[in-house]
């Protein structure tokens, strides 16, 4: 292998493994955007993504095209529960007393999976048959391209929704202004519960496309949700496009620093990153929606 | 058409509002003058819903709508334009007014609201032109045309302005009551107007109420408030004469 390809090949696992981070990002940047809520159970979500379908083929024998969708629609009405049996009861209170729920939240749903899927580590198969293919000496696995494909297709999925629908505008709406939202007629508590249905759908979608690549066990979650969240920083907070070209970025240095420096420091690349951007530019690399909207 | 009756609000230990009745006929402007904290803003937040009334009835069309969500009673028909505007800033032109039709917005009914979309547009041909513009770039006057128009825009029954005359220059605030009195004229919109600004709130309207406290403590013709000592006194900057 040359050094052209070796580079070429740390490039594309790290945007691999990086699309996960970018939707656990966009997320991560959903609810940040209409509650102000850090929700540290993102990484959960991606987790049970991932764990759900492991177990749907496995136990339920239910086939992998349908248990791929199953796994998301479960883990969306995860996302739902969470907010009306966690949020939605404590209203009003601070953003911060939000933020420490979601990490209890965080730690229940990881101890749930725990019991019921055990310490073990799974992995899913591809989502369709085929070798790898040969790039210029690198090689691209053909679920590399699924998980490009659907991270592309969520994020203009997302754009559409937010750009073109109505609901999509109610959100951003609430985002800016709950007080007007709701002298419009829209229902901010349902906002807020949608919030809560996408984040958790983008993070399974995230958790589900990886799993065939990387193994995912109970406790992947924690790691997923760091490397979320940095790449919403780098990103910019509250910028969804930004959330997930961060994540990609921030996959492509993880995967260049354990190649060409060593493998140990693959996981200190995230904290490395996140330390530096909120020292020199909190608002992340392409600014941050919120800091226009002053 | 609208209805209040003693209506009572805390905030925590702070009694805003002291058993206040009011009423607004259609196709009536009635004007709310008052001083800084007499509690005029609380009254319209509680008819709207956005304050909660510990006692008393709000009736529209004489259907009672106290206590309901703020979301309920849009949809019942009344548009509150809070204080301050609110405007979505980061949202464009477009998109606020678009918004104002969130309660009644269907694809059926999509080239019905692009219809009156455009005839805000032509109520305020500056906003036209600034249609694809982000609503937080207008100006003050432009801000305060948005966040009327986006309030038409749920067709309401009756329409609450807080104070629109608020932080304006004096020439866009007599545009501003200008487009008011218009309201009336050609579209025959029911209007509870709050202003700190008497003259021109009372000039405009039929009848007015004057706040103090937390309690009514006059009404009447528009004529006889203006014509009133003790308005003259303390709301037109008058001095007493004796
Ligand atoms: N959210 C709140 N919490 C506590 N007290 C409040 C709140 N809002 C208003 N008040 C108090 O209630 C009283 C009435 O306030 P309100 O805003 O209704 O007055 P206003 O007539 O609209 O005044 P302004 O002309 O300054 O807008 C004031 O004493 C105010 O301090
Ligand atoms: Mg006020």
């Amino acid at each position: 292998m040359t050094a052209a390809s070796a580079l070429l090949q740390y490039v594309i696992s790290g945007a691999t493994v990086g699309s996960t981070y970018g939707l656990a990002a966009l997320g991560f940047t959903v609810i940040y955007n209409t509650t102000e809520i850090i929700n540290f159970a993102q990484g959960e979500f991606v987790m049970l993504g991932g764990m759900l379908a492991v177990f749907a083929l496995r136990w339920g024998g239910v086939p992998l095209p349908l248990a791929v969708p199953l796994a998301v629609l479960i883990v969306t009405a995860v996302g739902v529960l969470v907010n009306r049996l966690t949020i939605r009861p404590v209203q009003g209170r601070s953003p911060l007393t939000m933020i420490i729920i979601t990490i209890g939240v965080s730690i229940l749903l990881r101890g749930g999976a725990m019991l019921i899927f055990g310490k073990d580590t799974f992995s899913l198969p591809a989502f369709s048959q085929g070798g790898p293919i040969d790039l210029g000496g690198a090689t691209l696995l053909p679920q590399s391209l699924w998980v490009f494909g659907i991270t592309l297709l969520t994020v203009l999925g997302m754009k559409f929704f937010f750009d073109r629908t109505l609901t999509g505008k109610a959100m951003l709406a609430c985002a800016c202004d709950r007080k007007a939202a709701s002298l419009m007629g829209i229902h901010v508590d349902s906002m807020v519960t949608l919030s809560f249905a996408f984040s958790a759908l983008v993070g399974a979608l995230g958790g589900v496309i990886l799993a065939p690549i990387t193994l995912t066990a109970y406790d992947v979650g924690i790691l997923l949700g760091v490397k979320g969240f940095a790449a919403c920083i780098l990103g910019g907070l509250g910028n969804p496009f930004g959330a997930v070209v961060g994540g990609i970025l921030l996959g492509i240095l993880e995967s260049l620093g354990a190649g060409l420096v060593s493998s140990g420091y693959k996981d200190a690349v995230a904290f490395i990153i996140m330390l530096a951007l909120l020292f020199w530019r909190p608002s992340g690399l392409f600014g941050s929606a919120r800091a226009e909207r002053v | 058409m609208l209805r209040v009756k003693n209506l009572q609000v805390y905030y925590g230990m702070i009694h805003a509002l002291r058993s206040v009745s009011l009423h607004v006929k259609e196709k009536e402007v009635v004007a709310l003058i008052g001083a800084n904290g007499a509690g005029k803003t609380t009254l319209l937040s509680a008819v709207s819903g956005v304050v909660r009334a510990s006692s008393g009835e709000v009736t529209l069309g004489g259907k009672a709508i106290t206590r309901e969500r703020p979301d309920r009673i849009v949809r019942d028909g009344i548009a509150h334009v809070p204080e301050g505007r609110h405007i979505f800033k980061p949202l464009s032109v477009e998109d606020n007014l678009l918004l104002g039709a969130y309660h009644r917005y269907s694809l059926a009914k999509r080239s019905a609201v692009r219809h009156e979309i455009d005839g805000i547009f032509s109520l305020f041909p500056v906003l036209a032109d600034r249609r694809k513009q982000v609503a937080g770039t207008l100006s003050g006057g432009e801000q305060q045309m948005l966040a009327i128009g986006r309030a038409l825009l749920s067709a309401p029954k009756v329409l609450l302005l807080d104070e629109p005359s608020m932080g304006l220059a004096p020439k866009v605030v007599k545009e501003i009551f200008g487009h008011i009195s218009k309201l009336r004229a050609e579209r025959g919109m029911t209007i509870l107007l709050v202003e700190q600004n008497a003259r021109g709130a009372l000039a405009i309207a039929d009848r007015g109420y004057v706040l103090e406290t937390g309690k009514v403590v006059l009404q009447g013709p528009s004529e006889d408030l203006l014509a009133n000592r003790d308005v003259q006194r303390a709301y037109l900057g008058r001095e007493r004469e004796d």
